[in-house]
């Protein structure tokens, strides 16, 4: 799992690609502390464009860095949720829980 | 039901065979013409399924897991995953949302997808025998195809 990450002031932008599942979640978790831990944001936003694949795996990877985020008063939103993963998302009742914005209009061929 | 196609593949209870068994369900599945949501919702529940013989039936050793795909009459994709772990003691506390034995890195969601992402979903157990998830999900036949 590729993972970009851009800091303007203190919000944080991470941008997720690939598959999210149970073989690569605890690594994405890791990564994703680790950057918060790094940069200390007030606003933590994962960029869900590139992500081709999640299932429940990803619902824990949100919840724990919801919970990071918000232990610090921090906020964390979602962004360019492509089908499927906002599929997943919207099962497990996230958007109560996470700002979703936005949405992918197709998929990409 | 008359079954029309199937396929029966066993693997290691490995995390890295997720994402195989959920491509391989998607190109069985494939001769049925489904949509990219219909292919997203089946490669989820499998992976699901998967994971559950992975994380639960197996959590100190690993074990085989069958997945037996089969192409029912009227475009009915029928999938079953069987594993000969730890068994489930309480299933229908099992499929309540949110519960897990799985500790922190779990979200308890496994069967709550299952259900919500396939039309039909079977699950017993018997425990330190095994467990066996049955899925059937219906694809919408689309236009032009007979």
């Amino acid at each position: 799992m590729q993972m970009t990450t851009f800091l303007q002031d203190k919000q944080l932008t991470i941008a997720l690609s690939g598959e999210i599942d149970h073989h690569s979640a605890r690594g994405i978790l890791h990564m994703i502390a680790d950057k918060i831990d790094q940069f200390l944001p007030m606003l933590c936003i994962l960029d869900f464009k590139s992500v081709t694949f999640m299932d429940s795996s990803g619902i824990a990877v949100v919840i724990h860095t919801y919970r990071r985020m918000a232990e610090r008063q921090g906020i964390l939103r979602l962004k360019r949720v492509p089908p499927q993963p906002r599929k997943v998302l919207e099962a497990a009742g996230m958007e109560r829980l996470v700002t979703i914005e936005g949405r992918e209009p197709v998929y990409e061929m | 039901m008359k079954c029309e196609n199937q396929v029966l593949f066993t693997f290691p209870s490995r995390s890295i065979n997720e994402a195989f068994a959920r491509s391989a369900v998607a190109c069985f599945a494939a001769q049925l013409d489904p949509t990219m949501e219909e292919l997203g919702d089946i490669k989820t529940a499998v992976s699901e399924a998967v994971t559950n013989c992975i994380v639960h039936a197996y959590p100190e050793q690993i074990g085989l897991i069958t997945l037996r795909c089969r192409i029912l009459e009227d475009n009915v994709l029928d999938i079953v995953i069987k594993d000969k772990g730890r068994g489930i003691d309480d299933i229908a506390r099992a499929r309540t949302p949110l519960y897990t034995t799985g500790g922190e890195e779990r979200s308890g969601m496994g069967f709550t997808i299952m259900e919500s992402f396939m039309h039909e979903l079977k699950v017993s157990s018997k425990l330190n025998k095994g467990t066996t998830v049955h899925m059937k999900r219906k694809i919408l036949k689309r236009g032009g195809k007979s």
